[in-house]
């Protein structure tokens, strides 16, 4: 399977992430720069976290105005998958791709740990290779991830199993609606998550829990 | 030239942390009684116009599309 990292002026996980991807699936990503209205033939979409245009007006509300965005909703309609991990997450709400909004943290402070996620939906092209309700690892770094959606989006979104991933075991960081960390598109091929798996993905991360997005994504056995 | 200013709020239900952090400040520094607090932005925009109509609908393209969030925010836009 092939995959694209889109690259924005202000994001500093890229490199993390193309180094993941390039594990995972055994070959590096193409890039696609902000200003490219046209994406490559590829399975699998990434936005990777960081701050894009210095997070201002909005996080993710600039960048989701740029023209390789637009490039991103055309692949997504088709089916393509995409992720957007941390402030990629920001871009997808902001653009519209997926419902609800990211909120200053409730503790208004930058929280950089690891916390517990609980696969909340293991039926995902996302998730199919973790167990229902599974617990894993996972490090979160951000200023803005408390997800925010109107009661009827909420009831939507958990009616369909569109939330994907929850903060479990009290490590909410954010005060997130529900504890929601991550959640899927009505079509289900967008996934938007604040925490960063492709930091644990290897033994030199300390753990690989986040592996399994990944290999899910890209069709990899567990 | 046309000069419009664009105020943009959280909408109400929208949880504030910064202006719940902003209201204990102000206790903090003996303002007794402020019931609330609700952070939001202001901008001011000098377009290149004449006819008000057009850029009022303008403005209001502006802040639908980029200003204001509305999943989470309200804008109103006045001309000065």
């Amino acid at each position: 399977m092939k995959s694209a990292v889109v690259l924005l002026p202000g994001l500093n996980r890229d490199r993390d992430m193309i180094a993941a991807l390039t594990k995972i699936s055994g070959k590096p990503p193409v890039t696609v720069w902000e200003t490219d209205t046209e994406i490559p033939d590829v399975d699998l979409i990434v936005i990777p976290g960081g701050f894009s245009y210095g997070d201002y007006l909005r996080c993710g509300a600039i960048a989701a105005r740029m023209p390789a965005l637009k490039a991103v909703a055309d692949k997504a309609a088709k089916g393509v998958m995409v992720i957007g991990v941390c402030n990629g997450f920001q871009i997808l709400v902001e653009s519209g791709l997926l419902p609800g909004a990211l909120m200053r943290n409730t503790s208004l402070k930058f929280v950089c740990r690891e916390v517990k996620l609980q696969i909340a939906n293991a039926n995902t092209a996302f998730t199919r290779n973790y167990q229902p309700g599974q617990i894993i690892r996972c490090p979160v770094a951000h200023h803005d991830g408390n997800y925010f959606a109107d009661a009827e989006t909420l009831a939507r979104l958990e009616g369909n199993g569109q939330v994907v991933f929850r903060y479990a075991e009290g490590t909410n960081p954010n005060g997130s609606i529900n504890d929601i960390a991550g959640i899927v598109s009505a079509k289900g091929n967008v996934l938007g998550l604040m925490p960063h798996p492709e930091n644990l993905i290897e033994a030199a991360h300390g753990g690989s829990d986040g592996r399994g997005l990944f290999e899910s994504a890209l069709g990899i056995a567990a | 030239m046309i000069k419009a200013r664009v105020t943009v709020t959280l909408k109400n239900g929208v949880l504030d942390p910064q202006g719940k952090a902003i209201e204990h400040a102000l206790g903090g520094l003996g303002f007794g009684g402020v019931g609330s607090v609700r952070q939001g932005k202001v901008f001011d925009l000098e377009l290149d116009a004449t006819d008000k109509a057009k850029a009022e609908a303008d403005l209001k393209a502006m802040c639908d599309k980029l200003l204001a969030n509305t999943v989470i925010e309200n804008y109103t836009v006045t001309l000065i």
